[in-house]
């Protein structure tokens, strides 16, 4: 139904490659859906984009190729056939359905919009019963009062419900979903997923699904094309692909995948304890002197005891606090009640000045490798500011930067350069680097994978477990991905909009869950069913 | 900021944290009414009448005149915000936005006085000061027609600055609005693109429009006392300008606050409006 | 350096770099060229542009050589300018710095300060300062200061606001850094590049405001001020209409010069519209 042939896409002078896509054959065929799968930067939404005639003009423009759509060329057609082609025989979905709806217009208005546009023959009337029955087939609770709604009054899942709608408004033939569920909490991701599945089974649409993550792609995929650079590297029905993959880029992608199912671990006596939580409990209040206010009970409740030598996962969906009792701990945010006693002291009601000095024993690292080091500052410095911040000479403290850069697998010749010169991986190598230089005996690491492509996660996760080893450490690992707590965590804390649900062994929770929540969660990752195949290069379990 | 042309839509929710708008309405109505209670208008000393009445004469001839360049700066620089932006680079968008900066930089008393050069002096077009013909004993539509030709130097003069500020700041909002998601996803539905334009774009990109006409109110308030000055309008700033030459403070702060509760009216008049507009608002 | 190349990449920037340099050519060879006192009878008066050699742009109403007394103009409006907007970005960095980085009620009641000095139009307060202050230079240019602060602060306590809940300020303090070391030495300079460019433009508004004041006859009246010019200019407007046009003239290419240089730097400082 849809084929590219040696699609390339140009782009602009002084860009890091020339093309961004690079002959790009695809076919989708009727009922079928496709996975595109790639890396951040493979080109893999550009395809998308390319396609329907989005492509951000006139920076980066179609190079050559041909995209036939049911006997027509797309790349060929005129600007004013390929506006009625879209929308109407072929439908788009976005990442982020937050941003992807006019934030000023109703969801109902902004469905209508695509009837009125593309079917001129419909009354008022009959274009409000379609926008009716259509969220009402998207499973929207409600669907008058949805058409009626803004999108900021919906949820996330309800937007992106919204938005298959609007795509599946004119019943195109062809669905493109450019990384439809990763803006998406996991337990709403599941409802997406099956969603977008019984529609195309029920319509025999044909959809090109675009995501990065391959448990997405083991649970929906009829066939998948792996990007790598622009180009397709590997392309194959999925079990295929997923099982048994050709290509060595493949196979390393697929061996990096974190397996579900946590590894045998030897029982070991727990160390002493070093970090015990009671009663932790933190209230957001929104709202200034005079202003409306709002309170927010983020954290209820939270006790846990971090053994020394241990890693204590706390998972849960946005929303659960799960940050927030990491930033408790290191006192970015004051509790307001319970205890938090590192190596026995008390922490929680320490004021500022007294907890300054014990910062070196409990460090943090954060999730986002672009925002967490400051722009202005060389890597050497960055991470030689704890040691001077506690007293050490700046001949002292530039030998600990150093050791601490290739600790971190970094040479250390490249303390001398600015962050932006660094790639993801290695800028949370740094910001590793720079919690370690102080020697803390705790670290707290909030999703410090969450940001990386699925290969260097593999890496900073395999380096942190070797540093834990190495240096004794303690950690509390913050995450939403089921999967990467399962590789890395001896025990897990399941909290639930503020609330501890479970706790207890990675194993057994993974085994065993009884909080329904948990259950809830763990059958919502996506691919649960695949067990990825051992990477060429991981060391054996 | 907006003055550099960097105002944008989704800084518009900022800018309004940012500038206290967000405040509710029984706040800003009691902020006012605590100021209302520490000051004491008084008498004037030149006028020999209670302030309050000296100023009530002449709140009309400035509320008038304020309208009217307000209206003139917010649709023009509207009108050319958006041709400007939709050629970007191209000739019109280079016109208009070389016009914006040189507008800017124009001292608006200096081009008050060149217009009277160019239209009242060289082609005797339009009257050179005043606020109406003065013992012609007009009335109706023809007494109306009198005071509009009357406004119409004194309006460009004080307009053109601003009429500068919102068409950059248009600009800006509507080439910032373009790349956002929801744009594309218009584009994806198929929609023409005037109708994306339209439709979409459009009333986004005047969210920070709107939130700046609350803003520069103020500044634009501050600049009528030099222009009626210069167009001898009988209206509040000239009566500030007066009271300053003779020495009556009385008067002086009568006005501050008169100006300050102006200021206060249309930010909450420019609330309301942005609330209408912006549905998040008030959610 | 990788700034100023930017910087030269913008023609706004640079042609705004251009039109200042000239300014302040003319401020500094102000003495040079015209060594007489700007204020001083130079010959007869209303002599126009062109009709006498030895005062090129002619004279005024009162006998000045105009030509001189732009050139002497070009200083007064620069130095006030210049310490104006340190007065205005100064108060304006240290208020916004300490509500934006501290929150809470401190940041409450900073901003309902800046909010009552917002609510009164700013010409009018400066105007409020001249009456009750007098109007000698230094007063002048300290009040233009004072009414100006206001704006700067609200953009800097916007930009630690956003800042200061940015991973590596929390990192910072993570590592046990005091306050004061934060605010100096990891929010302000990340929070400065739009100040700057802001100052810019609070420069332009200072010297417009000076010359609005001396434009009315509420500046200093001793100086070469080019508002006080135009207004001199005002009665004989019909006739000799060049007397107002050319200070005016002057005031515009410097406010031009001013935000051009403010374009410029804002392109190498915020480079928002990136390549991919």
């Amino acid at each position: 139904m849809l084929s590219l042939r040696n699609v390339s896409v140009r782009l602009p002078k002084g860009a890091e490659r020339e093309f961004a896509l690079q002959d790009i054959d695809l076919d989708v065929a009727a009922g079928e859906i496709l996975c595109v799968v790639g890396e951040s930067g493979s080109g893999k939404s550009l395809t998308a984009m390319s396609i329907l005639g989005l492509l951000p003009a006139p920076r980066v423009t179609l190079a050559g190729g041909t995209i036939a759509f049911e006997g027509e060329d797309l790349a060929s057609l005129p600007p004013a056939r390929l506006r009625a082609i879209r929308g109407k025989r072929i439908g788009m979905i976005f990442q982020e359905p937050m941003t992807a709806l006019n934030p000023l217009m109703p969801v109902g208005r902004q469905i209508a919009e695509v009837l009125e546009e593309h079917a001129r023959h419909l009354t008022r009337i009959m274009v409000l019963a379609q926008v009716q029955a259509l969220l009402e087939e998207v499973g929207i609770p409600d669907p008058p009062g949805a058409a009626r709604a803004y999108p900021h009054e919906l949820s996330g899942g309800q937007r992106q419900r919204a938005m298959i709608a609007m795509a599946l408004a004119m019943e195109p033939r062809l669905l493109i979903a450019d990384e439809p569920t990763t803006a998406l909490d996991v337990t709403t991701q599941a409802r997406i997923l099956a969603l977008i599945k019984e529609i195309q089974a029920r319509r025999g649409t044909g959809v090109l699904f675009i995501t990065h993550d391959f448990g997405v792609v083991a649970e929906i995929a009829d066939r998948v094309a792996v990007m790598q650079h622009g180009r397709i590297v590997e392309t194959g029905p999925a079990a295929q692909v997923l099982g048994a993959p050709a290509h060595p880029y493949t196979r390393a992608l697929v061996g990096a995948v974190p397996p579900l199912t946590p590894p045998a671990r030897a029982a070991t006596v727990p160390g002493a304890d070093i970090l015990v939580v009671e009663g932790l409990r933190k209230t957001y209040r929104t709202g200034s002197l005079f202003g409306r206010r709002r309170v927010v009970d983020a954290v209820q409740d939270v006790s846990f005891t971090l053994h020394k030598g241990e890693t204590l996962g706390i998972v849960g969906e946005s929303g659960s606090g799960k940050s927030t009792v990491a930033r408790t701990l290191v006192k970015l945010l004051p509790a307001d009640g319970g205890s938090i006693r590192l190596n026995g002291t008390e922490i929680r009601a320490a004021s500022r000045a007294a907890f300054r000095p014990m910062t070196r024993h409990i460090q943090m690292v954060f999730q986002d490798p672009y925002a967490s080091l400051n722009p202005r500052r060389r890597a050497g410095d960055l991470i030689a500011q704890g040691p001077r911040i506690h007293g050490a000479s700046r001949a002292e403290a530039r030998a600990t930067a150093e050791r601490m850069l290739a600790l971190v697998g970094l040479d250390p010749a490249s303390a001398g350069r600015f962050p932006h010169e660094f790639s993801g991986g290695q800028r949370q190598r740094i910001g590793l680097a720079r919690a370690l230089a102080l020697e803390p005996s705790v670290l707290v690491a909030d999703e410090p994978v969450s940001a990386l492509d699925v290969s260097v996660q593999a890496q900073v996760l395999r380096l942190l477990a070797e540093l834990k080893q190495r240096l004794s450490l303690s950690l509390v690992f913050i995450t939403h991905d089921l999967r990467v707590a399962a590789q890395v965590c001896d025990r897990i804390l399941v909290m639930y909009r503020g609330v501890v649900v479970e706790q207890g062994e990675t194993a057994a929770i993974f085994a065993a869950p009884t909080h329904p929540y948990t259950r809830a969660l763990l059958a919502s990752v996506p691919g649960r069913g695949w067990a990825p195949p051992p990477a060429p290069v991981q060391e054996s379990l | 900021m907006a003055q550099m042309g960097g105002g944008s839509a989704e800084d518009a929710a900022r800018l309004r944290t940012q500038y206290g708008l967000d405040a509710g309405v029984a706040v800003q109505l009691g902020r006012y009414l605590l100021r209302l209670l520490t000051f004491d208008l008084g008498q004037s000393a030149i006028y020999g009448k209670p302030v309050a009445s000296v100023i009530a004469e002449r709140l009309a001839v400035t509320a008038l005149f304020m309208s009217c360049a307000l209206a003139f700066a917010f649709s023009a620089g509207l009108v050319l915000g958006v041709l400007a932006a939709r050629r970007v680079n191209g000739w019109p968008d280079t016109v208009i936005s070389t016009l914006g900066l040189v507008c800017y930089a124009i001292p608006s008393f200096w081009l008050g006085l060149m217009l009277i050069v160019l239209f009242s002096v060289k082609l005797a077009w339009l009257p050179p000061g005043g606020f109406e013909s003065i013992g012609a004993g007009l009335t109706g539509l023809d007494r109306m027609l009198d005071i509009a030709t009357h406004l119409v130097l004194p309006v460009l003069s004080l307009a053109l600055i601003f009429l500068a500020i919102y068409l950059r700041l248009m600009r800006a909002s509507m080439l910032e609005v373009m790349n956002l998601d929801f744009v594309r996803t218009a584009r994806a539905k198929g929609l023409t693109e005037g109708r994306v334009l339209w439709r979409h774009v459009l009333r986004n990109a005047l969210l920070p429009m709107v939130t700046f006409v609350g803003l520069q109110f103020s500044t634009m308030l501050g600049g009528s006392v030099v222009i009626e000055s210069v167009f001898s309008l009988p209206g509040l700033g000239r009566l500030a300008f007066e009271s300053v030459v003779q020495r009556d403070l009385n008067t002086l702060l009568g006005i501050v606050l008169v100006s300050a509760v102006l200021v206060i009216i249309v930010n909450f008049l420019v609330d309301i409006l942005y609330a209408r507009l912006d549905p998040r608002i008030g959610a | 350096m990788r700034t100023l190349r930017a910087y030269l990449r913008s023609p706004a920037g640079i042609i705004g770099a251009v039109l200042l340099v000239a300014v302040i050519a003319a401020a500094l060879s102000a003495d040079m060229l015209f060594p007489r006192d700007p204020m001083a009878l130079a010959g007869r008066p209303l002599q126009w542009p062109g009709a006498n050699p030895r005062v090129p742009l002619g004279t005024d109403n009162l006998g000045r050589d105009i030509a001189g007394f732009v050139c002497h103009g070009a200083r007064v409006s620069l130095l006030i300018g210049l310490v104006a907007s340190v007065v205005a970005v100064g108060i304006g960095v240290l208020v916004g710095a300490v509500a934006g980085f501290y929150g809470g009620w401190v940041d409450d009641l900073l901003m309902r300060i800046t909010e009552a000095f917002q609510t009164v139009p700013n010409f009018i307060l400066l105007l409020v300062l001249v009456a009750v202050f007098g109007s000698e230079l230094g007063v002048i240019t300290i009040a233009i200061g004072l009414v100006g602060w206001t704006a700067p602060c609200r953009l800097v306590r916007a930009e630690f606001l956003s800042l200061r809940s940015r991973e590596f300020i929390l990192a910072a303090r993570g590592l046990g850094m005091r306050d004061a070391q934060l605010i100096l030495g990891e929010v302000l300079p990340n929070a400065l590049p739009p100040v700057i460019v802001y100052a810019s433009v609070v420069m332009a508004l200072a010297i417009l405001l000076e010359s609005a004041l001396a434009f009315l006859g509420l500046s200093d009246p001793n100086i070469a001020s080019w508002g006080n010019m135009i207004g001199a200019g005002r009665s004989v407007l019909r006739t000799e209409w060049y007397v107002s046009a050319i200070p005016g003239a002057a005031i515009l290419v410097t406010v031009l010069a001013f935000s051009l240089v403010g374009h410029g730097l804002n392109d190498a400082l915020n480079p928002r519209m990136q390549v991919l």
